[in-house]
């Protein structure tokens, strides 16, 4: 019982990390951004590059994932994207569906379709046993970087210059504009970094989640399930409803296996029924 | 006191003098459907990729109801298109409905019930959450059939339906040809149902809500009732292609509810163009034809080229295509006004208000 909350929690921070940024991009420019999964593929495969092929450690191999990432996402955002944001929300879902349709293909292309693993060191392998509780130590390591990614992206909102920009451009973009914010450079940095999260969120969860060239169709579901459930005003509601979802679906696919994802999507309608904004939404609706 | 339309004769009329002049059938669109049911005779050994093409045109129709004419973002019209695929083939299956074509509108139904019900859904919240909840409508549909597997057969689809002669007299043939028939009729038909609703002054609310919903409803239009009655028409229609589907291969899989097949069927649309019913079936043909030569080419990596058709549709914009669109269009009706030669009477000649 315990042991499931413990893997569901890890699975949650993990979610986290990998959809914080389409939080952000959508509650920013009011995108939707389907696609967001292909770039946490992009650093899912950067460090099954770097760490098997090129025999670059595990631990360096994670941030170099998130630089890569981040620069992939950076420079899409400023050649494609920028052309998408005052476009319909058709346009939007199109653009960015033919991009993961792009993405699987040309990964199949280069890579294989067989699912990729991530060679972990082998002190990350194993189980600690705690009160008769067995936590995966990659799993303990997984909620442990998330929990720190967590706190610093809360503190860098919160206190830093940056962060009140971007949430004030969150908040009303005009306004911002109009006190001379540049809502676009902010963004695009924006869009880079939750990209780099992304990747690193990919390349964390290769051993989890299992990484293969169809992985952006199938997240894509859940990393908009975070957002849409835990609304896009703040950076605490897509955490607990990331929370919620991983231990939700690890608790689900354990107690009903047959179910499998049905649980999830139908705690998700009934979310969006009761609260059409998000869980955690100001009631304000823009 | 408020005037009425029906207190002046003369008015009521003009508009429905008007409204049938619009609804009238241009040379082009008959010279369009001669041309698909000659399609019978003219390209024999092409019938499973024409009936394909007369299915996903169907489905493409069902999904311009919704998106082109009332202006709702869905991804989840496969749960419809999935539940009659299902249900026509579980009928067979176990000789519930013996006669293809009864069984075909039944399917319709079982859909169209289900979309009226999933309706109230859909009509709250913002283009997101409408995304959110038709996808996961149709992904919750897909694992309660994957969960039933001792029904639905499961992963590895619903075997052994054995579909009985149309009318008890045209078998569905190897060569396809009767199926194709079957579907091509069955289009049509379904075709005259959306060209009628959609001239009715009922279709002209509906593009009035996709305007302008709050002024819509400053005129008296109910909204509501009117999104619910075509969502529910809507899924009639997908149900319908789901069934066809199902009847002609005598088969259905998991993958009837795939995101992939709504996603398909939004390109389908964009190619055709939104919004003047013929987008869907000529998006349907341009897509099959485009699928299969490059399927051809690179039979694994397709989709790789499927996507940047749709990169680049956005990024040149669908306005401009829309707008080579709207130009023949233009043409098409002019020409057809000279053809019918008949005076304008009511608003001058202009096509539609837009």
């Amino acid at each position: 019982m315990l042991t499931i909350l413990f893997d569901g929690v890890a699975y949650g921070m993990l979610l986290f990390v990998l959809a914080c940024g389409l939080s952000v991009t959508l509650g920013l420019m009011n995108f939707i951004n389907l696609a967001h999964g292909s770039f946490a593929m992009v650093g899912g495969y950067c460090t099954v590059v770097l760490v098997n092929r090129l025999g670059i450690p595990f631990a360096l191999g994670l941030p170099l994932a998130f630089l890569a990432t981040a620069l992939v996402g950076g420079l899409f955002e400023r050649t494609l994207y920028v052309h998408v944001y005052a476009r319909s929300h058709l346009d939007q879902v199109l653009f960015t569906i033919g991009l993961v349709f792009m993405s699987v293909a040309a990964v199949d292309y280069t890579m294989g379709s067989s699912q990729q693993f991530v060679q972990i060191p082998d002190a990350l392998q194993g189980q600690f046993d705690v009160f008769g509780i067995g936590m995966g130590k990659y799993r303990l390591l997984i909620i442990v970087i998330c929990g720190l990614l967590t706190v610093a992206l809360q503190l860098m909102l919160a206190k830093t210059r940056f962060g009140s920009r971007l949430r004030a451009a969150v908040d009303d973009q005009r306004v911002a504009r109009g006190l001379g914010i540049n809502v676009g450079a902010v963004f695009g940095i924006t869009f880079a970094f939750g990209s780099g999260l992304a990747g690193l969120g990919g390349a964390l969860g290769a051993e989890i989640l299992g990484l293969d060239p169809t992985f952006p169709l199938k997240y894509m579901i859940y990393f908009l399930i975070v957002v849409t459930v835990g609304g896009t005003s703040s950076i605490t509601g897509p955490f607990l409803a990331s929370i919620l979802l991983g231990i939700g679906d690890v608790a689900g696919k354990y107690y009903v296996p047959k179910l499998g994802a049905f649980v999830i999507y139908a705690i998700m309608i009934a979310v969006l029924l009761w609260r059409p904004q998000g869980l955690f939404a100001r009631g304000t609706a823009r | 006191m408020a005037m009425t339309v029906e207190d002046r004769p003369a008015l009521a009329d003009d508009v429905a003098a008007h409204l049938k002049r619009r609804a009238r059938w241009s040379p082009l669109e008959i010279a369009f459907w001669i041309f698909a049911f000659a399609t019978i005779w003219l390209f024999p050994g092409k019938y499973l990729i024409l009936k394909d093409a007369a299915i996903l045109a169907l489905f493409a129709l069902s999904l311009d109801l919704i998106l082109g004419y009332a202006g709702i973002l869905s991804l989840g019209q496969a749960a419809f298109f999935g539940l009659a695929g299902y249900f026509a083939g579980l009928v067979a299956k176990y000789g519930v409905i013996n006669e293809p074509v009864i069984a075909l509108v039944c399917s319709g139904v079982a859909a169209a019930a289900l979309g009226f019900v999933t309706s109230f859904l859909v009509l709250r919240g913002s283009d997101l959450t409408r995304l959110m909840v038709t996808l996961g409508v149709s992904l919750m549909l897909g694992e309660v059939a994957n969960r039933y597997s001792e029904i639905t057969g499961g992963a590895d689809g619903l075997q052994g339906v054995d579909i009985a002669p149309i009318f008890g007299r045209f078998r569905f043939d190897l060569y396809g040809h009767n199926g194709y028939v079957y579907c091509l009729i069955v289009l049509f038909v379904c075709f005259v149902i959306a060209r009628r609703i959609i001239y009715s002054p009922f279709g002209l609310s509906l593009r009035a809500i996709k305007e302008n919903t709050l002024r819509a409803a400053a005129v008296g239009i109910p909204v509501k009732w009117r999104l619910v009655a075509i969502y529910t028409i809507s899924a009639g229609f997908a149900g319908i292609a789901g069934g066809l589907l199902t009847q002609t291969t005598a088969f259905c899989s998991l993958d009837v509810f795939s995101l992939d097949r709504s996603a398909d069927l939004l390109l389908v649309l964009i190619i055709g163009g939104t919004g003047y019913l013929y987008g869907g079936l000529i998006g349907a043909v341009i897509y099959k034809l485009l699928q299969d030569w490059i399927a051809n080419l690179t039979p694994q990596y397709w989709q790789f080229w499927i996507g940047l058709v749709l990169v680049v549709i956005v990024l040149v914009g669908r306005e401009r295509i829309g707008g080579g669109n709207a130009a023949l269009r233009a043409a098409v009706v002019r020409l057809g006004a000279r053809l019918t030669s008949r005076p304008a009477t009511l608003g001058g000649a202009a096509p539609d208000g837009r």
